[in-house]
Parts: C-alpha cells; structure tokens; sequence
C-alpha cells in the first residue's frame, strides 16, 4: 500500500484529525508515509511539522489562490500528487472541506470511497475498514474493488503518534482545471477561536435541551468550576442560542477528548456523538433510560438534571 | 431558472440491515428523505417563472416519495428505476445521477444535506465533478445573481461566503429553511403531473456503471460494536447525587 494524507491547516496550525491519520497510515502501511499540504502563504515550516507525526514526505502546494478552503482546486492537486507519487490509498480526517475534496476526488480517479471509518487493517494486501452505521449500533467490515482506494475517517477516530520523525518536503506547481476555479471565495470570516480552551479542558460538562433554558447553563458553569473544566453544548441547545458556538461539541463543532465528559439533558445523537465518544469518562445524566447516550457512558444516571446537578454541585462544594 | 433536486426514498423508521444480502433492507414502508424538503423549499423559492424538476433513483416504490415532492410544488419528476441498480455505491449512483443531470441542464442542481440511510452527504461533490460543474456544500442561505449563486455556508472555521457560476451544484444544510407541509389539494394536483420512470438502459448505462457491477466497494461483514467495558446505570432515587461523586472520587477525576 503507497497512502497519501491530506493535511489540513487553519491559522498557521496543522488540523488534528489528519494528524491522527498519519498514525494510522503509518501502522497499517509498513512503509513511508506520503501528505499533501494545500494553502496560499509559506507553508515549508507547517509540512516540516507533520514530520513530528509520522509523514516521511509532504508535497507542498503553496499558491495563494489556493488559499481559499474550496474543494475543486485540491481535487486537481490530489489528482497530480496521485499520479505522479504512484500512491493507491489516499486517507482523510473528516471536515466539511475533506469530505467534499474526498469524494470529488473519488469521482476523478473512478475510485471506491469509504466514510466515517473508525478504524482500518491492512489483510496482506488487502485494506478493510470499519464503519459504524445504524446510529452506531453496527459496525461494518468495508471493502474497496478500485485500483485507488479513498478512505474518510470519524474526526477524532485516530490517536495521534508523535513520532519526532522529520519530513522531506516537496514544492509542487499544479494548476486547477477550469471548472475547478468556477467557484470563487468572497469572504471568510473566521471565528474568534484560537484559545483551544475545550480541546484542551481535562473535564467537559456539556449541556443539551435536557438543561431547558439558556439560564439552566449556570448548572454546567458551576459543575465545570468545582470539577476544573469548561462547558460544552450539542448544536440543539447552540441553535437555541442557549449558549456560544464556539462551545459546540460534535460533526459541525470541536471534537474533545478531555479525561472526563460530563453530559447533562443530552440524548446521544450521533452527531454529537462523534465529537466526544473518545472521552475517557463519559457520564450521563438523562431522564429518558433508553437515551441513546447512555449505550457509550461509563456511567449512566436516569433522572432529571434540574434534581441531580444541584446537589452534585452542593456535594461537590462541601468537599473543597 | 430551471431547477433539478436530487431527493432520496428513504426506509420509515428504524433501519434493519437484511442478513442475506448485507444490504439495507428497502422492503418495508418508505418516505422521502426528511432533509430533501429543505432542498425542495429552497428550489421552490428561487425557481421564479422557471420550472423544479426532482431527480432520484431507486425501487419503484420511490415513486411515492416523488409523488410527495410532486405535492410540495415540484413540477415534474424522473425516476431512474432498475433492478441492476440494487447495491449502488456512492460512485455508482453518482453515474446514475449524473446521467439524468446531464440530460435535464438544469441551471442549478440542488441535493439535500444528508440521506437517514446512507448518511454518506457528499454525494453531490461526486456527481458535480463527473459533471464538471462547480459546487458548494452546506448552504445556509442561496441567493441568484446574475449568471452565477452566492452561498453562504457555516464550517468548523468560519463562515464562507462563495460564488459558483451558473450551472451549479449546490447542497443545502437542514438549517436554511423551514419547509412546507403537503395540502390535499398539493396531492390531489401532484397526480396529474408528469412522473417519468426510466431503466439503465433508457441512459445509455449498462450493468459495469450501477449496481453491484458498478460499485466501487463492497460490504464484506457485519459485527456488533464493543460495548463500553463496566459500564455502571443507576436510576435515581434521591442519592444519585451521591453515587456520581463516589464514582469520580473512585476514579480520581475529584
Ligand atoms: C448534519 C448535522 C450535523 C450536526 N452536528 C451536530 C454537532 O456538531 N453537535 C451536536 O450536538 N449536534 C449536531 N447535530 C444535531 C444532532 O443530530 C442532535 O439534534 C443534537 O445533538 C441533539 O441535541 P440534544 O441532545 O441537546 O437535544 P435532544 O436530542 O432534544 O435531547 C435532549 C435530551 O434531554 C433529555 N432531557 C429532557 N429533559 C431532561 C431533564 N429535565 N433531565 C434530564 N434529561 C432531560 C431528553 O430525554 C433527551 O434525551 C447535527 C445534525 C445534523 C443533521
Ligand atoms: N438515490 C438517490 N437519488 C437521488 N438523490 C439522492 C439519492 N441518494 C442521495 N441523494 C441526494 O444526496 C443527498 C445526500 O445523500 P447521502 O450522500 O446519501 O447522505 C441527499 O440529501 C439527496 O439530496
């Protein structure tokens, strides 16, 4: 197998997600370990970086018109890198921009695309991945039949290996098909976001529509005090304008894997799911005893959160 | 404005994967795919004087869920239909797709956000490349301009404000409209509209495009995920409280 990583970077800083792949490309490989890094800017020292974790060599497109995040123009870069590399198996971590560029690149190689892998093993040869489906009560063995094999991985699925290797980086020059440039970035704004403040929490109480109101947060503020950790919240309680965005845990937020997720009136959907199912403790207070949630918490607690969590935090209050 | 939307039949209710062919078992009762109304609202929205034509491929039974589409205010509708395209893959439908959207040009081709079956949501990143039209996904707001869409769309950054020239392939997120309900006189007129069902080889496909032979991966087994190891449930009865701070005291996290 010749696997190929796409890399994604944001404000001068490698995504995780594609970092965890190269560990994974890296262990189910046997051999070197090729990425691409696509943006507009200087991007040598970034490349070098991913050396850190497990890349051998990344190919560099370095172009401002490729600074803005759309699909096409990488597809057209993939393609290149593809073909000229030899490569037969190219890995992605979950994004709105890698699922797209993935597929677009399925379409342009006649190639199989796998999604939302958990995980991949290499049968002498032969590569099989892992597939949650059914709201993740099944997991199916998937198979390619293509020359080329793409494979988009569950943001978070894969443990990052700092392996303290170094890179060799190559600058390429590719330039996107007409198509490709037919649509056109007119302005991006980025969220005020740098502080990695939930990321990096060790403890995360995130509240759902069980908490009821934007001020029945104050519950998840004070249990994220006493237990030294930040507040997370599903996109329903965010929709609601309960609370920040930038707190948003799941597909379309941060995914977390803090030592202890505290989840409050959340039901478990799998799109919440995804962005903490790697916590390692997960404890979930729910009224309802069949919430999904309660079939991947450590320890599951069936009552009403406007009951329990005042006397955690009263309990939790007379400890200190 | 000519406007084609991709719409799925999806199963009613709780899926079941059928143990013989390891495919998902389509034989019960089916519905169209919650998320392809906000697509239908939108093209409905923007299609002016033009015409909405839905586009989907699947059992015969799918007419159902076009009839549906029909009754919000779709015009017209094409079915692609066959027993060789049972097993479809994300490449193999895509062909499918394609081929009918090529047929129709229309000047914006829109797709819902995600199917509750297939879950893949990128389907139309594959049929727009095979088209070799542009496209942009989770669209949060679509407004025409002149010969080209604006999308704005939110991701894990930011928020992206995007051109796409005309002809374009567009998905919407489940958040950019509230979609309308079917009336009985929608109904009643979505029977006399027209609903064309067409084979593989009506496009000029054969069995190596769709279907199993079309497929570009496959499902090779089936397994129960690992359950978390000493998971613990407690009901409350006024000392969960308590029970939680054991818990954590006993695994060192207070
Ligand atoms: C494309 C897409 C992307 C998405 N991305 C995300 C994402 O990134 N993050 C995310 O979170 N969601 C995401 N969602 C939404 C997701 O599908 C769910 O709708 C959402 O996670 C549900 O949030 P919730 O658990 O707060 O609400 P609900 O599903 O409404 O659950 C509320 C829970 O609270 C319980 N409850 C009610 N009252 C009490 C009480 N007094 N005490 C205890 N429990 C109580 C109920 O039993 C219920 O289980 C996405 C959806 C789509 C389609
Ligand atoms: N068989 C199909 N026929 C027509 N459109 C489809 C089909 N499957 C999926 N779609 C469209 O593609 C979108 C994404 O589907 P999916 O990739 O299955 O999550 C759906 O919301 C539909 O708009």
């Amino acid at each position: 197998m010749k696997p190929l990583v796409f890399l994604e970077h944001h404000q001068g800083e490698l995504a995780k997600g594609p970092l965890g792949v190269l560990a994974k490309a890296a262990a189910v490989g046997d051999g070197p370990v090729a990425a691409v890094l696509i943006g507009g800017g200087a991007l040598t020292a970034l490349a070098e970086q991913a050396g850190k974790f497990g890349a051998t060599t990344v190919y560099v497109v370095q172009d401002d018109a490729l600074d803005p995040p759309l699909p096409q123009p990488r597809v057209d870069v993939l393609d290149e890198v593809v073909r000229l590399g030899g490569f037969d198996t190219v890995l992605f971590s979950n994004s709105v921009l890698a699922a797209d560029v993935a597929a677009a690149l399925a379409a342009r190689l006649d190639a199989g695309l796998n999604w939302d892998l958990v995980d991949i093993a290499n049968h002498d040869g032969e590569l099989i991945g892992k597939r949650p489906a059914l709201q993740d009560s099944i997991l199916i063995d998937v198979g390619w039949r293509s020359p080329h094999r793409i494979a988009l991985f569950r943001t978070g699925s894969c443990e990052i290996v700092a392996t303290g290797g170094d890179a060799r980086v190559e600058l390429l020059d590719v330039h996107p098909h007409e198509h490709s440039r037919a649509a056109t970035l007119v302005s991006q704004t980025l969220r005020e976001d740098k502080s990695h403040a939930l990321e990096d929490a060790e403890v995360i109480v995130a509240g759902g529509i069980g908490l009821g109101s934007a001020e029945s947060f104050v519950l998840a503020e004070d249990l994220a005090e006493l237990l030294g950790g930040a507040v997370g919240a599903t996109r329903a309680a965010v929709y609601k304008g309960w609370y920040s965005h930038t707190a948003q845990v799941g597909q379309t937020g941060k995914t977390v894997t803090p030592k202890l997720y505290v989840a409050l009136g959340i039901s478990g959907a799998v799109q919440h799911k995804v962005g903490m199912q790697n916590s390692k403790v997960i404890v979930a207070i729910n009224k309802d005893a069949n919430a999904p949630i309660f079939e991947f918490s450590d320890l599951s607690v069936v009552g009403d959160v406007h009951t329990i969590v005042p006397a955690l935090i009263e309990l939790l209050r007379q400890r200190k | 404005m000519k406007i084609a939307v991709c719409v799925k039949h999806v199963p009613t209710g709780n899926l079941r994967i059928s143990p013989d062919s390891n495919r998902l078992d389509r034989s019960g009762p089916g519905e169209l795919n919650a998320v392809d109304k906000n697509a239908i609202e939108e093209a409905l929205r923007l299609k002016g004087d033009g015409e909405v034509v839905v586009v989907s491929m699947g059992p015969t039974s799918a007419t159902e869920s076009l009839r549906t589409a029909l009754a919000l205010g779709a015009d017209r509708a094409v079915l692609v239909s066959d027993p060789a395209a049972a097993g479809s893959d994300l490449i193999a439908t895509s062909k499918v797709l394609a081929k009918v959207l090529g047929r129709e040009a229309a000047d914006l081709v829109l797709f819902g956000q995600q199917t509750s079956d297939g879950a893949g949501a990128v389907l139309w990143a594959t049929v727009a490349e095979l088209l070799r039209l542009p496209f942009v996904s989770q669209a949060a707001t679509v407004t025409m301009q002149d010969g080209s869409v604006r999308v704005t769309r939110e991701t894990e950054v930011g928020d992206d404000v995007i051109d796409a020239r005309l002809p374009a392939v567009v998905s919407v997120s489940d958040t950019i409209n509230e979609p309308r309900y079917t009336s009985l006189k929608g109904m009643m007129g979505a029977k006399k509209k027209p609903l064309e069902v067409l084979t593989l080889a009506d496009l000029g496909l054969g069995a190596g495009d769709a279907g199993d032979g079309g497929s570009k991966t496959s499902v090779l087994g089936i397994a129960k995920p690992p359950a978390r190891v000493n998971s613990i449930k407690i009901t409350d009865d006024g000392t969960a409280a308590q029970a939680i701070v054991d818990y954590l005291a006993d695994k060192q996290l207070v």
